[in-house]
């Protein structure tokens, strides 16, 4: 077992008698690629700037390969950062930016003009080296802040919101990018972002963050497919979420008595016998029923209110009895019941597809 | 004609009225001082540089040049450094004492000259350094540095702090970051501010008057005896000198702020 290249011990920031983060816990491996998803005001950016240095904790350890760092400032850590706001030096030239890390560690001219022309390669701004932040676009920018945080390679490259001021094309285009540097360089990176997709797209882990602490912590899949609470539930993704209160509890398995009948899902922590309980089910794992269609492990009758064309697939809303709404998703082209806003319909998804969550 | 464009018209008319009205005065005194004749006739019968002959020939003149010119120097060299720490520290300084500060440092703004000057004077006078060289300049800094503080200030205001939490990741000391980053980028107000002292300085009469002797005075000090004196073209001359460094001065910084930054003219700059 190798020393993890960062591990964050009982981590909190507390500003007066506000809470901004509080217990984070995590260790990173080398080469990973870890997510901090959450809301904004979740405590992720704070947690990112302490591990950076620009804040202090007011609890806990941060260990960089097996350092102490608190006590240590920011210019001590060799971590580099690359902030949403780029962050480029305006009075000095591309190249000047990059090669200021290279000044700070003292390195010999010439070495340091062969790695500022290679980190320029590497973002794909190659003839870019004289030209003034000014004169780039936002995306040209970010990639020689890029540049700028990986050209003295440093052990851990943290990522705040860094495509947060792209526009969507765009941002699709350097996440591609950013996941390839990843793989290529072996980097370690710890990403902060509020975008699901970006999370889903680039993360080996991906810690959720809600009022200041990690929700869930997991692979991407893990996290979507067997979300812990309603709120990583709803934040990856999309869930319709129907309450009830908990029959049976055996194996992972939940059987739980709703407004709707007995629904069935795979178990959470947290649940109880008796106790309240929500059950989460993704619109894509919805099926629309035909009159003929054996009934499923959980199958519920509404009329549809709404039906959305999205390109690929089609959205639809099931109004319920009680009028709760149940979400769904067709794709397009798809043989099955044809859908019409206003039809009586009877939709069901297996037990395995569901997630029965503890409620509140 | 339409009434906008008589409206327009009117308003180029009122322009070329103020315009001369304001330059008139300036351009006769530079006129009267290329005059041959002993009198402070207008127009000069005839043209001569007997006047600036005359400035360079009397040892009076020449020493309250150099006087001023010196005070000039390390008054807008000793505001810009303080004026510039001053700002730096009240910009990331909240509260009421900073405010307090603050406004202290602003105070010679308000405050009419003729009270600085008298409340300068009873000062340095019970520490008898009135006449001295330092009391010159400690007394024109004061006047300065709000100047600085102001320049320095709204360049700050522009700057953006975040530059330098970017340098300290990328291992730069908060010193080096200073230097390397912060510096540079609101150098235009830190130049802005030194030419607004040295200006300041070099012009200044009401609180020299109180600090002269007639052994070390300013150039504004000896011409203000000398309008009570025998009255010659000579006095135009000088006039005519202190016009040119003041307006060397302000093109300097009218050059300079168009590379971006604070403008002593705000019509001017930019």
């Amino acid at each position: 077992m190798s020393t993890p290249v960062l591990e964050l011990r009982g981590v909190g920031k507390r500003f007066g008698q506000v809470v901004a983060v509080t217990g984070v816990d995590l260790t990173l491996d080398k080469g990973e690629f870890i997510s901090f998803l959450g809301p904004s005001g979740s405590g992720k950016t704070t947690t990112l700037t302490m591990v950076a240095g620009l804040q202090k904790p007011t609890e806990g350890s941060i260990l960089l390969n097996g350092q102490d760092v608190v006590p240590l400032p920011p210019y001590r850590r060799n971590i580099g950062v690359v902030f949403q706001h780029y962050a480029l030096f305006p009075h000095m030239t591309v190249a000047a930016n990059i090669a200021f890390p290279l000044q700070m560690r003292k390195v010999p001219r010439a070495e340091a003009g062969q790695r500022v022309e290679a980190a320029l390669k590497l973002v794909g701004l190659p003839g870019f080296a004289d030209r003034l932040p000014s004169q780039l676009s936002g995306g040209q920018q970010q990639r020689v802040a890029l540049a700028r945080a990986l050209v003295y390679e440093p052990p851990l490259l943290l990522m705040d919101e860094p495509l947060g001021a792209l526009d969507k094309n765009l941002r699709a285009q350097m996440q591609i990018e950013i996941a390839r540097l990843h793989r290529d360089l072996g980097i370690t990176v710890l990403y902060v972002t509020h975008d699901q997709e970006e999370a889903l797209v680039m993360s080996d882990r991906i810690a959720v963050f809600n009022h200041g602490r990690i929700e869930q912590i997991g692979r991407p899949q893990a996290l979507y497919e067997r979300p812990a609470t309603r709120f990583v539930a709803g934040f990856l993704g999309d869930s319709t979420f129907l309450a009830g209160r908990v029959q049976t509890l055996a194996d992972e398995k939940a059987v739980v008595q709703t407004a709707h009948g007995v629904l069935r899902g795979h178990a959470a922590t947290g649940l109880r016998v008796g106790g309240a309980a929500i059950v989460a089910v993704r619109p894509e794992r919805v099926a629309l029923l035909g009159a003929d269609d054996a009934p499923r492990d959980n199958t519920v009758q509404g009329r549809v209110s709404d039906v959305i064309y999205l390109g690929q697939s089609r959205k639809y809303v099931v109004r319920l009895e009680d009028g709760a709404e149940l979400l769904g998703l067709q794709p397009v082209g798809a043989a099955g019941v044809a859908l019409s806003e206003g039809a009586e319909v009877r939709v069901g998804w297996t037990a395995t597809d569901c997630n029965v969550l503890p409620a509140g | 004609m339409t009434a906008a464009r008589l409206w327009r018209w009117a308003a180029w008319v009122l322009t070329a009225v103020i315009a001369v009205y304001l330059v008139a005065p300036m351009a006769i005194v530079v006129i009267i001082s290329f005059s041959d004749s002993a009198l402070l006739t207008f127009p000069p019968p005839g043209l001569s540089l007997r006047w600036y002959r005359s400035l360079a020939d009397t040892p009076a003149w020449r020493d309250a040049i150099l006087v001023s010119l010196e005070i000039m120097v390390i008054t807008a060299a000793i505001a810009t450094a303080l004026g510039t720490a001053a700002a730096i520290g009240l910009a990331s300084w909240r509260g009421p004492l900073a405010v307090a500060v603050r406004s202290l440092l602003m105070a010679p703004l308000v405050v009419p000259h003729i009270i600085s000057g008298a409340a300068i004077f009873l000062l340095f006078d019970s520490w008898g350094w009135v006449g001295s060289m330092h009391a010159l300049v400690f007394g024109h800094t004061a006047l300065a540095l709000p100047y600085v503080v102001a320049t320095v200030g709204a360049a700050l205001e522009t700057y953006d702090r975040r530059l330098d939490q970017a340098a300290l990741t990328l291992g730069a000391s908060p010193r080096v970051a200073f230097l390397r980053i912060t510096l540079p980028l609101i150098s235009p107000g830190i130049l802005a501010g030194l030419l607004f002292a040295a200006m300041l300085s070099f012009d200044e009469l009401i609180v020299s008057l109180f600090l002269s002797t007639p052994q070390l005075r300013t150039v504004t000090v000896l011409m203000w005896s000398n309008v009570f004196g025998d009255i010659n073209p000579e006095i135009s001359a000088i006039a005519t000198v202190i016009l040119l460094v003041s307006m060397t001065l302000l093109a300097l910084q009218w050059v300079l702020s168009r590379r971006r930054g604070p403008s002593v003219m705000p019509g001017l700059g930019r």
